[in-house]
């Protein structure tokens, strides 16, 4: 209570909107929860009662270990808290437990370990300036970037109904994006590389970090128009965040590369065997694709161009992961939309790399990576979108242009998340209100921000 | 900013930790032969649905009124009436005469939260947001800021969502009733009041003052002129509004005595739950008779709408309230809810109002108290610091009780002693309070706008 009394009594208004959240988010301990939290349990399970050598070969739950050694390695030291709670759940054969105890330690881990995303959020909100200081609490971009960050909707509902542990993985990003910003390039670096080793799915944005560290800052100085100066290349920095990213994979990687594991740990990261599409579809390219070749088909079925007997039984749309095979149009492979994916990114690398405008265009870089992977990416998750989102909120504070975008992007993004609570009417109810909150909450954000900067030159 | 875009957001964080807490469970949820609070709102659609009008409040073989007869006005059961013919579209199972006894499912919890919440976005919340933009003198940004810590408050929350009941119907009409004669729509006033009365007899606590305040504006206006005509166009909107809800009942005089006999059953018994007032405390020498827990909502909805005035006390209060209904809730299972939205509403009352600046004299409309004291004790200048080192007191209380009552098991000898002790610390804390505002009332009675809110 008293650091209450402080919080409150320095008027500390980022405080009460950290405090706030947290405490919404102990009220959705109780809401349905995915197969995700199944997941986890298991993971606590299997890097509690298993040595390391077991860990990726470890499949007596289907859900195996998919994530980098450094999330094993968490799941590890949530492990040793897990016993104080319940035992139970670190028997690797007790599937699917889910005891009150069970329930309340996994909750209260996703809600404990946002402390870094809160801390992340803090540090961004130092990177930000205001241009125009207003008297308004509500105008100061820094409020807005707190409210937009720390109440993400689309954040709550995957971490804290859902199920999973991407607050703290999201709060990594966001601290080496805060990094970059305060030039503290290494630091930045350093976080990214510990990130990919949490989750890869990082690896979406890992393009936009590489060239944007090779050509700001490895090469320290620039031209007179901007454009690059050869004789700058410092040797030095190249390879200290070579040592850095090499030292972070080394420790992740190291104990399974001496146990000549690593094709096994490199086959559970990169499942390829699991489809073009999610089970539950993320509205990208291959989405529509999909949808197009479908309609073909039945098109192509009534008119008699195809025949019945030849096409496959096994439905996109049925919620399995598994491979398909495309009837009228050419099957996607995974080289595919690896190309697909390079091509859809060129242009945004060429910028950084031709035209640096600071972190401000690393961060624009960033989030057309991550949203290029999302379109045409190989078997990617709906939940994906959070990756565009959250680094967005930053821009979208920043100019008007921005913000009108990010309204656009928050609002869909958001809405395609709904499938994720599809199996309790309840939960939808909720999903409505929360998703109107957030929509509302960002147009009124997006109103302000216009006021705000509609004065400002454009291309800051 | 615009003022409507805050309020919706304000409204929507209301609703959003409404809709959170509805999903934890029910007041007898799973505990047959009786269920609980839950069950009963649910047998009276069945009540209302199946029987004629004049079967509702008497014991006969289809409407035993042992298991959770109506004891409730009418308009009750024409709103149990309503929600069951929605009921009845959905699935009439959950309806039907004598089977759908104890029937709980996930569907059918969904649809009774559904009407909670629906009953509460259509009555109870407006009226909270027109008093809100009605209160003069304070900014807009604080009208905001009452809206969401009105909306924040737990014990509604807690006992409508949680627990399961339909107060905020009633409080939301007792509401619009103060609304209208502040704002002098006398009629329209005394029509909600009379439809909160019609709805929970509880409400009866409010109709003195209700009464004493407009009787005192026939008479400012003049017994003879104006006045007159007032007292007698209220007089009749009373009346009518009595007889329309209560028509079906006065064919016959046993059909009325037989309600009034349902709705003041005054063999019950002082006590229906271990309840914090002075009869609770007395009880343990003493043996008297009862009032029901959840009866402190009618004390909390006019204390929170002098929060933007006696920002620290109305805290205070309102947290107490909350603390009172401990066992209630816990034996509802709601302890992390209770937790949550109790940390919640204080968080957003010191972020807002900084209680904790306001705790001089003049903040607590003690000054003319403390001047009046001083001229017979000159050394009476510690009367906010006394107040400030009981409030601390009794947070630190309220805090171990609860962490107690939690943690460990009472003695065998005494298996209700964390109850009764909750009790008599919330009674203590009330006892307090009912002085408090009695001197506010006393020494500020020259501020008539005191006399109007509090009352």
């Amino acid at each position: 209570m008293a650091a209450l009394t402080i919080a409150a009594g320095t008027g500390n208004w980022f405080s009460a909107l950290a405090l706030g959240v947290t405490l919404l988010k102990c009220l959705l301990i109780p809401t349905y929860y995915s197969t995700d939290f199944e997941v986890h349990r298991n993971w606590l399970a299997i890097t509690h009662s298993l040595p390391i050598s077991q860990w990726y070969y470890e499949a007596t739950s289907e859900w195996t270990l998919d994530y980098p050694p450094f999330f094993a390695w968490f799941e590890y030291i949530l492990s040793h808290v897990a016993k104080y709670f319940d035992q139970e759940m670190l028997n690797v054969h007790n599937l699917n437990y889910s005891s009150s105890r069970t329930l309340l330690f996994q909750r209260f881990s996703v809600i404990f370990t946002d402390i870094l995303f809160v801390y992340a959020v803090h540090e961004c909100c130092k990177c930000i300036g205001g241009k125009k200081v207003g008297k308004e609490l509500t105008e100061k971009p820094k409020f807005i970037l707190s409210v937009l960050l720390l109440w993400n909707f689309g954040l709550l509902i995957v971490d804290h109904i859902h199920f999973q542990y991407n607050g703290f993985l999201f709060g990594l990003m966001l601290l080496s994006i805060a990094r970059l910003f305060q030039k503290r390039h290494m630091e930045g670096a350093f976080l990214f590389a510990v990130l990919l080793h949490f989750k890869h799915i990082y690896l979406y944005v890992a393009p936009a970090y590489g060239v944007y560290l090779l050509r700001s800052y490895c090469f320290t100085a620039n031209k007179s128009d901007g454009s690059i100066r050869w004789n700058s290349f410092s040797f030095v920095r190249v390879i200290s965040l070579g040592l850095v990213v090499f030292l972070v994979s080394a420790l992740s990687l190291g104990p399974f590369l001496a146990l000549n594991q690593l094709p096994q740990v490199f086959s559970r990261l990169f499942p390829f065997k699991r489809g073009l599409c999610h089970a539950y579809w993320a509205p990208n390219f291959w989405a529509l694709y999909n949808a197009l070749d479908k309609v073909l088909s039945v098109i192509g079925l009534k008119l008699k161009f195809l025949d019945p007997n030849k096409i496959p039984k096994a439905s996109m749309t049925s919620g399995l992961v598994q491979q398909f095979q495309h009837t009228v149009l050419p099957s996607v492979t995974p080289l595919a939309t690896l190309i697909c994916t390079l091509i859809a990114i060129l242009p945004s690398i060429f910028c950084l790399w031709f035209k640096p405008q600071g972190p401000r265009g690393f961060l624009r870089c960033l989030i057309l990576c991550a949203l290029s992977s999302f379109m045409f990416g190989w078997h990617v998750h709906e939940k994906a979108i959070l990756l565009a989102i959250l680094p967005m909120s930053l821009l979208s504070v920043g100019k008007a242009g921005d913000a009108s975008v990010f309204l656009i992007l928050t609002t869909t993004g958001h809405y395609s998340l709904f499938p994720l609570l599809f199996t309790a009417p309840e939960r939808k109810n909720l999903f409505l209100i929360g998703w109107k909150l957030s929509t509302y909450l960002a147009w009124g954000l997006w109103k302000s921000a216009v006021n705000l900067y509609s004065l400002s030159p454009p291309g800051s | 900013m615009e003022k409507w875009y805050l309020m919706t957001i304000v409204v929507l964080i209301g609703l959003t930790v409404r809709w959170t807490v509805s999903l934890n469970s029910y007041s007898g949820a799973g505990k047959p032969p009786m269920f609980g609070d839950y069950e009963a709102q649910r047998h009276w659609q069945e009540i209302t649905f199946n029987l004629p009008v004049k079967q509702w409040y008497f014991n006969s073989s289809d409407n035993n009124l042992q298991y959770w007869g109506l004891d409730y006005p009418p308009l009750t059961a024409y709103h149990s009436l309503l929600c069951a013919y929605v009921a009845k579209f959905i699935n009439a199972d959950w309806i039907a005469l004598h089977t759908s006894r104890g029937y709980e499912s996930q569907a059918h919890k969904l649809f009774m939260r559904s009407t909670v919440l629906i009953a509460d976005l259509l009555i109870y919340i407006p009226a909270v947001v027109l008093y809100c933009c009605c209160l003069k003198e304070i900014s807009t940004k604080k009208k905001i800021a009452n809206v969401l810590c009105i909306l924040l408050y737990p014990g509604l929350i807690l006992i409508d969502y949680g627990h399961f009941q339909y107060n905020s119907v009633s409080l939301g009409f007792a509401l619009w009733g103060v609304l209208g004669v502040s704002c002098d729509w006398d009629l329209l006033g005394s029509l909600a009041f009379c439809l909160a009365i019609n709805y929970k007899q509880m409400e009866l606590y409010h109709s003195l003052p209700f009464f004493c305040f407009l009787l005192g504006k026939c008479f400012k206006k003049g017994l003879k002129g104006k006045g007159f005509v007032l007292l007698v166009k209220l007089a009749c909107t009373v009346v009518a509004s009595f007889i329309l809800c209560w028509l079906p009942f006065f064919t016959e005089r046993e059909q009325t005595l037989q309600v009034l006999r349902r709705l003041f059953p005054v063999d019950r018994g002082l006590f229906e739950d271990k309840v914090a007032n002075i009869w609770c405390s007395f009880n343990v020498l003493l043996k008297i008779k009862d009032i029901l827990p959840r009866h402190i909502q009618l004390i909390m909805r006019p204390v929170c709408l002098v929060l933007s005035d006696i920002p620290f006390m109305s805290t205070w209060f309102l947290l107490v309230s909350t603390f009172s209904m401990l066992p209630l809730l816990l034996k509802d299972e709601l302890l992390m809810p209770s937790v949550v939205t109790t940390m919640a509403f204080f968080i957003a009352c010191v972020t807002f109002f900084s209680i904790f600046e306001k705790t001089s004299e003049e903040e607590l409309q003690l000054k003319s108290f403390s001047i009046s004291v001083r001229k017979y004790l000159p050394c009476f200048t510690f009367l906010s610091r006394i107040i400030q080192y009981l409030f601390l007191i009794s947070v630190i209380t309220m805090v171990l009780l609860t962490l107690m009552t939690v943690t460990l098991d009472p003695p065998q000898k005494l298996p209700d002693l964390f109850s009764v002790l909750v009790c008599f610390v919330s009674c203590l804390n009330f006892l307090f309070f009912l002085v408090y505002f009695n001197i506010i009332i006393m020494w500020d009675s020259q501020n008539g706008r005191n006399q109007k809110k509090i009352s």
